[in-house]
């Protein structure tokens, strides 16, 4: 037991809220690459693009979370609306985050590569993709974060998550189950945070070679 | 169901009277419009002195970021829990929940107005400091200018979050458009809970329309054109 609840409720509860804000995070960023890619190559659909996926981000969780049911034709208490709007809302950080990642690489490299014969995919792939990994994945920090927060909200509505402590706790008039449920929230988002800066430095190894 | 949530939302009865959306919307903008008010009152000076100084970057920087993982509904229900039996009336709703949207608010003002001063080109804060200008003339008649843009996207950013977690909010008893989305829950009325949800994302992007507005209204054309090219 911790603050009044009990160990293996705080680990399933960590579970559901892993899933719910990590999944969106993998088809957000999924979603994203093509979309940012597209912003970069053809400069007339960065500004829609961007301004577009933007728009996303003004909706309230909480009127997306509702709202979502409608327009899917989920049920209220369907997981799929939580999905759906964190990564709607992944998207909304990811596409800007992807097409200034692209447009960040050099453009000698970019000359150099296809000089080098590589077609426009290849380069994109094995040149662009690469070198853009640490805008990208500074980005994808903010956004798991965000998500990981945002998800909470999903108690109000009865979605089942670390968000639950809340309501619990404040509906009992009881601290202890609120403090669990932050600590739990804020531990899984500095943890997700460190794992995507650590998958940052594995994939960019050229970036230590020169300090080292 | 659309055709229900169709139907709430063009019943007149809906829009007037004391619990009806325009009271709801007035009293939404009002905590909201406070809330920003007192976190840019904390965040923009202390952001103009970081970025003026370039001390306490870290602070602004590792505030920023540390402040986005913590759960607002769980600090609102904390702060709720605490400050409701001390306080009376009205306020003892209010404040906790004014409270904890300013906390969320002041990171994004603080980070948008120490980037814009950082941002400023050292090239025409040398040449303000080659005509002869103080340190404060500096700060209020070169650098606050530039630093307009970015600054006022961290009060926009802010402001959408003040306005989401606001209809949070709802759920510690406070008014506001949040009322839809957690009476409606209660009395199972989903096209309540619909038309208020999407009543709130309209306002959230009336809200930055605005400021946008606001924002080429008070910005030097000369910034607009130069970022323009």
């Amino acid at each position: 037991m911790i603050g009044g609840v009990a160990w293996s409720t705080v680990g399933d509860l960590l579970l559901r809220h892993l899933y719910l804000a990590g999944l969106p995070l993998l088809l957000g960023l999924v979603i994203s690459l093509p979309l940012g890619w597209l912003a970069t190559r053809y400069r007339w659909l960065a500004p829609p693009m961007i301004a577009g996926t933007g728009l996303l981000y003004t909706i309230p969780s909480l009127a997306l979370f509702i709202l979502l049911p409608l327009l899917l034709g989920t049920r209220v208490l369907d997981d799929a609306n939580v999905l759906v709007a964190m990564t709607l809302y992944a998207i909304a950080l990811l596409t800007r985050t992807v097409a200034d990642g692209l447009g960040s690489v050099p453009v000698a490299t970019r000359q150099a590569a296809t000089a080098m014969g590589y077609g426009e995919l290849r380069r994109t792939l094995v040149v662009d993709l690469p070198l853009a990994v640490p805008v990208i994945t500074a980005g994808l920090r903010v956004a798991a974060v965000s998500n990981v927060s945002i998800v909470s909200v999903a108690a109000l509505i009865g979605v089942s998550q670390l968000g639950q402590l809340f309501t619990e706790g404040f509906n009992r008039n009881d601290m202890g189950p609120i403090l669990v449920g932050i600590g739990a929230c804020v531990g899984l988002a500095l943890v997700l945070d460190a794992g995507i800066a650590l998958l940052s430095r594995v994939l960019t190894p050229w970036l230590r070679a020169g300090a080292a | 169901m659309i055709s229900l949530t169709w139907q709430w939302l063009t019943d007149p009865q809906t829009w007037t009277g004391p619990g009806g959306i325009l009271a709801q919307s007035v009293t939404h903008l009002r905590i909201s419009v406070i809330a920003l008010i007192l976190a840019a009152l904390v965040a923009v000076p202390v952001g103009l002195y970081i970025g003026h100084t370039g001390r306490g970057r870290w602070l602004a920087i590792n505030l920023a970021g540390a402040f986005r993982a913590i759960p607002s509904l769980g600090v609102l229900f904390v702060a709720t829990l605490l400050l409701l039996p001390r306080l009376s009336g009205n306020l003892a709703f209010e404040l906790p929940v004014v409270l904890v949207l300013v906390l969320l608010a002041v990171p994004p003002v603080l980070s948008g107005t120490y980037a814009g001063v950082e941002a400023v080109d050292p090239a025409a804060r040398d040449a303000a400091r080659g005509v002869g200008m103080t340190e404060s003339q500096i700060l209020w008649q070169v650098e606050f200018p530039a630093a307009l843009p970015l600054l006022i996207s961290g009060l926009r950013s802010a402001m959408l979050q003040i306005i989401a977690t606001a209809t949070i909010a709802a759920i510690v008893g406070i008014g506001g458009l949040g009322r839809y989305l957690i009476d409606g829950q209660a009395s199972r009325q989903y096209e309540v809970m619909a038309g208020g949800a999407i009543v709130v994302a309209a306002l959230a992007l009336l809200v930055d329309v605005v400021m946008a507005g606001v924002q080429r209204l008070v910005v030097s054309r000369g910034l607009v054109e130069a970022s323009a090219t």
